[in-house]
């Protein structure tokens, strides 16, 4: 039935390609504001707004933001996408959170022949094989390979573990690709353990851990499995540390894992606010954000948003022109282009080489330790 | 493998195997009873860890009365499902009281993420449970002893409430007959009320220490544990309470020591344990400790 739908809403999208209105230039945006990945995509809309903001005509015209919610949710995601490109006739997309869900709006774009810009979805399926989706983030083989980089060279360990998720793709990805950066810098993999989402039990997978003496074990979990597998291994006397990857990535992990997260580091995007070196676009960004949000701090899902409109406008801008097809043209000719978190540069499969940041949690926060370039 | 790491394992295995038979009573309890799988049952248990969870963390409540509040507003919410979903099937096919166990359950999902909402929440542990020593190399928390150790306090208490009350009685023989019970002047409602508040207060007990071994509360929480725990009380002989304990231990140990003994095949653990249930199935139908059921025509 699903399939039917979707295959209902392409002929709707073929159908009804058109494009906006002289006046304005349309960027739409859809993304999580509800549901379970909320939290991210609410910063990356505040990150597009600070930047629209700061940016708010082009080629003599005003850009107009068009938000769609996508819920968190597969289907729905497909659906904004054809609401964005039927209803609202947008010349630009901006989105998503969650690679899952750009999958599912990257079909739909495919067919409507509308550019979209992914803010932080990080599976390379997102962009493999499709002329209109374009990324702001890395991809996870590049984060992978960074983390594998930085245990290595700068925690000088040489014996690594892995505890994965086998039911997650993001999680079973990244984890390969650190386990070959890992193995081809010298170290060696001593023990590769398993779990199954939902999986609330580990004692079995990190006493045999344990017992391999790692000096690092690789966990490239969502933070809230994270959490309670940091807990259990604390209480069975683990002493090494665990690194992890973006997913990470959420203030709720310290009040799951409490004391036990102590010291956890784990790979994200190359923005914090409170880094050390800032490349000047970062600096404005962060001192735009702090007036506009006083209460809130931003972190690299709101810089790629920032990035994200960053690279839509800069593409318009260099294409003359508001057509869909000339902004695609234009986006994939990206070069050199200062963003928050690095100079973009868009490959032949429309991804950035960008460096990867590292955080680690100190002292119940988090803390930008640095960034790092895959080897 | 060294014996200080089988012990490690060992370990493990007794404190997730009690919690799966304490689970498991509940199940087979009232199947035991009613000849109904309650499939409500996991959902119980997750309501009994986010009773704890408001109790102990929104409300900064005191441990043990947060104990208590759980136990008793678990106990209630068993009950009331027995009253809305189970009692007016009563008289009706065994098949329709399954598919309303199957409902419930997925309605208290559902709800509670609605409510609770699906992001999974912080349990605060005791610090004096969780102070962890170690004897001879083996880590050992407290939690980890205590666990067994109120499992098997509470099938004792099960097993002579059972076999040397009243009510035990009539359970007893509302299982062998429900009509001709009724016709000797027990309260078969009642009973079966008291069944339900009995089994619910048990998924509350396993819930509250299930949150502070894995301590984190969500609305699925209660879906993995509850297959398991059906699974351990098939493979005990459904039915039987010393049985329910005894495969929940056997199935502790199934899922540890497979992870133990082939660590290269630990994304298979939970495949191990559906596995141990069709093999049941298929050798030994009526488990281990399971009386052969003649059937009633």
């Amino acid at each position: 039935m699903r399939k039917f739908l979707l295959a209902v809403m392409l002929c709707f999208v073929a159908s009804g390609a058109a494009f906006a209105a002289d006046d304005v230039i349309k960027i739409g945006f859809y993304n999580c504001l509800t549901g379970q990945n909320a939290f991210g995509g609410q910063l990356e809309l505040e990150g597009v707004q600070l930047a629209l903001k700061e940016f708010p005509e082009v080629l003599g015209k005003k850009i107009e933001l068009v938000v769609v919610d996508n819920k968190s949710d597969k289907v729905e995601a497909a659906n904004a996408v054809t609401r964005l490109i039927n209803r609202d006739k947008v010349n630009v997309i901006i989105g998503t959170y969650g690679s899952s869900l750009a999958i599912a709006g990257g079909e739909v774009a495919e067919v409507g022949k509308v550019p979209v810009i992914g803010t932080s979805c990080t599976n390379p399926l997102v962009t493999q094989g499709k002329k209109y989706y374009f990324r702001a983030c890395f991809i996870d083989p590049l984060q992978g390979a960074g983390a594998a980089t930085y245990a290595y060279r700068k925690l000088g360990s040489k014996k690594a573990a892995l505890l994965v998720d086998v039911a997650n793709d993001y999680a079973v990805g990244l984890a390969n690709f650190f386990k070959q950066s890992y193995i081809k810098l010298g170290g060696e993999i001593v023990s590769d353990m398993r779990y199954q989402s939902g999986d609330q039990d580990f004692t079995a997978q990190l006493t045999e851990i344990i017992s391999k003496k790692p000096d690092i074990v690789f966990l490239p979990a969502y933070f809230a499995e994270g959490a309670i597998v940091l807990k259990q291994a604390r209480e069975l006397g683990a002493t090494f540390r665990f690194m992890g990857g973006d997913a990470m990535d959420n203030p709720e992990m310290v009040t799951l894992g409490g004391e036990a997260i102590e010291g956890f580091l784990y790979t994200g995007f190359a923005y914090a606010p409170d880094m050390k070196e800032m490349n000047p676009v970062a600096k404005k960004f962060t001192e735009n954000w702090k007036k506009a949000f006083p209460n809130k701090d931003p972190n690299g899902n709101a810089a790629l948003g920032y990035d994200s409109f960053i690279l839509a406008y800069d593409a318009i801008k260099r294409a003359g022109s508001a057509e869909p097809d000339k902004i695609r043209d234009a986006l994939e000719k990206t070069k050199d282009l200062p963003t928050v978190t690095g100079v973009t540069t868009l490959d032949k499969d429309h991804n950035p080489q960008k460096d990867i940041g590292v955080l680690e949690i100190k002292n119940g926060k988090k803390e930008f330790v640095g960034t790092i370039v895959p080897e | 493998m060294d014996i200080n790491m089988f012990m490690q394992h060992f370990i493990n295995a007794l404190g997730l195997g009690s919690l799966y038979g304490l689970i498991a009573i509940g199940y087979t309890m009232v199947y035991g009873i009613l000849r109904l799988i309650n499939f409500a049952h996991g959902d119980i248990f997750m309501l009994g860890a986010y009773f704890v969870f408001f109790a102990t963390v929104q409300f900064k409540l005191p441990w043990m009365l947060g104990v208590a509040i759980a136990i008793i507003g678990t106990t209630l919410c068993g009950l009331l499902v027995d009253r809305i979903a189970y009692r007016p099937l009563r008289s009706a096919p065994r098949i329709s009281a399954l598919i309303s166990a199957i409902g419930v359950s997925f309605f208290i999902e559902n709800i509670a993420v609605v409510i609770f909402s699906g992001m999974p929440r912080p349990v605060v542990q005791p610090p004096l449970l969780m102070e962890a020593f170690s004897i001879s190399g083996i880590r050992l928390v407290p939690l980890a002893l205590m666990v067994p150790a109120i499992s098997f306090m509470i099938v004792t208490a099960l097993l002579w409430m059972i076999y040397r009350t009243k009510s035990g009685l009539a359970m007893r023989s509302i299982s062998f007959d429900i009509e001709t019970t009724r016709l000797m002047g027990v309260s078969v409602d009642r009973i079966i009320a008291l069944t339900f508040a009995i089994g619910s207060a048990l998924a509350a007990v396993a819930g509250i220490m299930w949150a502070l071994r894995y301590p984190r509360v969500e609305p699925f929480m209660g879906i993995m544990p509850g297959f398991k725990a059906f699974i351990a009380a098939v493979f005990g002989g459904i039915g039987s309470i010393p049985g329910a304990m005894l495969g929940g231990l056997s199935l502790g140990f199934v899922e540890i020591m497979s992870v133990a003994f082939f660590p290269k095949l630990s994304g298979y653990r939970d495949a191990f344990a559906f596995l141990l249930l069709v093999v049941i199935l298929l050798v030994k139908p009526t488990g281990l400790m399971g009386e052969k059921l003649e059937d009633k025509i």
